[in-house]
């Protein structure tokens, strides 16, 4: 499951994608999953897909790894391929297959609807692979900060990701030991039909719930006895620092997206 | 005569009002630079407290004065600045992502400028030998190291009380030395109090005075080796007693004379061999 698919996946590296600040990234891709849906004619679709290859290949990540890591959704690409061919009718028909006709047209979009689903995918997967969550949440929370002021609580919800961040590994290890506890009291997680599968997984998770209970009351405690009272009057450690690499990017995005826009068709 | 840092006076707590009484007119003082320890069996009341002297839990009767202050609901604040706390599980209690995240956490709540986080980052982890480990996530450290890690935590924020609840209770005996003596040598720069808070006898040998907790009462107060003495009647309120202190125990009714007692493996051999060489 690990190595099948790769979107939430870091890999640690030092490229100039990986050092970029997270809020440049997540804004690119933000206006870029909705330039994506701007292009309608050969050449806009090879600036997009220029744009989403090269950055794919200044983050030094092996092309295979990202392209292989994609398995899973290359399926679904196909599937919206053939979808198109069967349902489009729209210009001339090119062959007729036991009385389905496929049509120019439905070649045409089924390559155009495929195309931007995976570069959609690939970008968003690019940002993943190149920043650590905990820059993701860090970049998060300073885009929202805004919303603070309408009561949005932009500072605990930071605060519960990266917790939880944290503790994904501790309850991972954790559950490895309760089902190894189980397995050797006569639980069998692997074998007999799904229905008998399903019921195993009770006495994993019940003893899981209960422990990360009591693992949240007593962090609450520590974090008070740490003076923690809410985000105000906090300072930050981690400080993000938007540098010329950054506004590079954004020069390099917003020229990418003016050349989307001279050359789709109206 | 040190001055006073904590002080109970007639101390009683319960969780609720139908609930019986886990603390009953305690009253003690801890003072400045000392290592104290306060020992007893689980329910007997000593996590309870440690839980009053931050104000993490009020009592219902009597008061608390920490480092001069009154504890109330609007000095818990202050006086959390003063009282530090390391916790039993070494997990739930690392809240940053990485150890430097970790130790930043107490000053972040505190509005301590970057800069200045920065330098006590780097001086707290060397305090704790785990200089070496800044940017390691919690999950791929020893009990013993998260340990450090929350020793280092509270030492940056400049605390006047380092109080440890049953902080080596969980660690293996190499994680067990290692954070004891880690906890030495900081008391000893910083010129903290350190109340170490435990049911292991062995573990209050380094204390100065040793409080002893039977059922939310103080039952004793001296130093270790009065306490050491009472071998009986610590075991009758479900405490362990460490085996150089029933191998003394043993010896002497075989017939070994042995006036002091031992607290520890090198005394009970000094004893032993000068007892030999005078007869």
């Amino acid at each position: 499951m690990n190595n099948m698919l790769i979107i939430g996946q870091y890999v640690p590296g030092n490229s100039l994608v990986h050092r970029l600040d997270p809020r440049t990234k997540m804004t690119v891709i933000f206006f870029f999953v909705f330039i994506v849906f701007l292009a309608n004619t050969v050449i806009s679709y090879s600036v997009l897909t220029a744009f989403a290859l090269a950055s794919m290949i200044t983050t030094r990540i092996p092309i295979r790894f990202i392209l292989k890591g994609l398995t899973p959704v290359w399926f679904l690409i196909g599937f919206t391929f053939i979808l198109h061919l069967i349902v489009t009718n729209q210009g001339t028909v090119l062959v007729d297959i036991f009385g389905f006709s496929i049509y120019s047209g439905a070649i045409i979009q089924g390559f155009a609807i495929s195309m931007r689903f995976f570069l959609l995918i690939l970008v968003t997967s690019l940002l993943t692979l190149t920043t650590t969550p905990i820059e993701i949440t860090d970049g998060i929370e300073d885009m929202l900060h805004p919303l603070k002021k309408i009561r949005f609580p932009v500072h605990e919800l930071a605060l519960m990701m990266s917790i939880s961040l944290r503790f994904i590994p501790t309850l991972m290890q954790e559950t490895e030991k309760i089902s190894r506890a189980q397995a050797s009291r006569g639980v069998d997680f692997r074998t007999g039909p799904l229905k008998e599968r399903m019921k195993a997984v009770v006495p994993l998770l019940v003893p899981l719930f209960v422990s990360a209970f009591k693992r949240a009351e007593e962090l609450a405690m520590a974090m008070e006895a740490r003076g923690y009272q809410g985000g105000e009057g906090r300072t930050k450690l981690r400080e993000l620092k938007l540098e010329k690499r950054d506004l590079l990017i954004f020069l390099l995005f917003i020229l990418t997206t003016a050349a989307l826009f001279f050359t789709r068709s109206y | 005569m040190r001055e006073k840092l904590v002080e109970f006076k007639n101390v009683s707590f319960r969780y609720g009002e139908e609930q019986p009484w886990v603390l009953k007119d305690c009253s003690f003082e801890i003072y400045q630079n000392e290592a104290a320890a306060i020992i007893g069996h689980n329910g007997s009341g000593k996590s309870t407290i440690a839980k009053l002297m931050n104000g993490l839990l009020f009592p219902q009767e009597g008061e608390i004065i920490i480092n001069g202050r009154q504890l109330t609901q609007e000095s818990i604040w202050e006086i959390r600045k003063d009282v530090g706390m390391v916790f039993q599980n070494p997990d739930n209690q690392f809240v940053g992502t990485t150890v430097q995240d970790d130790v930043a956490f107490g000053m972040e709540n505190r509005g301590i400028e970057r800069d200045e986080m920065v330098k006590r980052i780097d001086n707290t982890l060397k305090a704790v030998s785990m200089d070496s480990y800044r940017l390691t996530e919690p999950h791929k450290l020893s009990g013993g190291q998260k340990q450090r890690v929350a020793i280092a935590s509270v030492l940056a924020i400049f605390p006047q009380v380092l109080i440890l609840d049953e902080a080596t209770a969980m660690l293996d005996p190499r994680g067990r030395r290692d954070i004891m003596k880690t906890v030495t040598n900081v008391q000893e720069e910083r010129n903290l109090s350190l109340i170490t808070i435990t049911h292991d006898l062995q573990e209050v040998v380094q204390a100065e005075r040793v409080i002893v907790m039977n059922n939310g009462e103080i039952w004793d107060e001296a130093v270790p080796r009065e306490i050491f003495a009472k071998k009986a009647e610590l075991r009758e309120i479900g405490l362990d007693i460490p085996f150089i202190a029933t191998l003394s125990d043993e010896l002497r009714h075989a017939g070994v004379t042995i006036t002091n007692e031992a607290l520890s493996h090198e005394e009970l051999l000094e004893e032993l061999w000068t007892s030999h060489s005078t007869t």
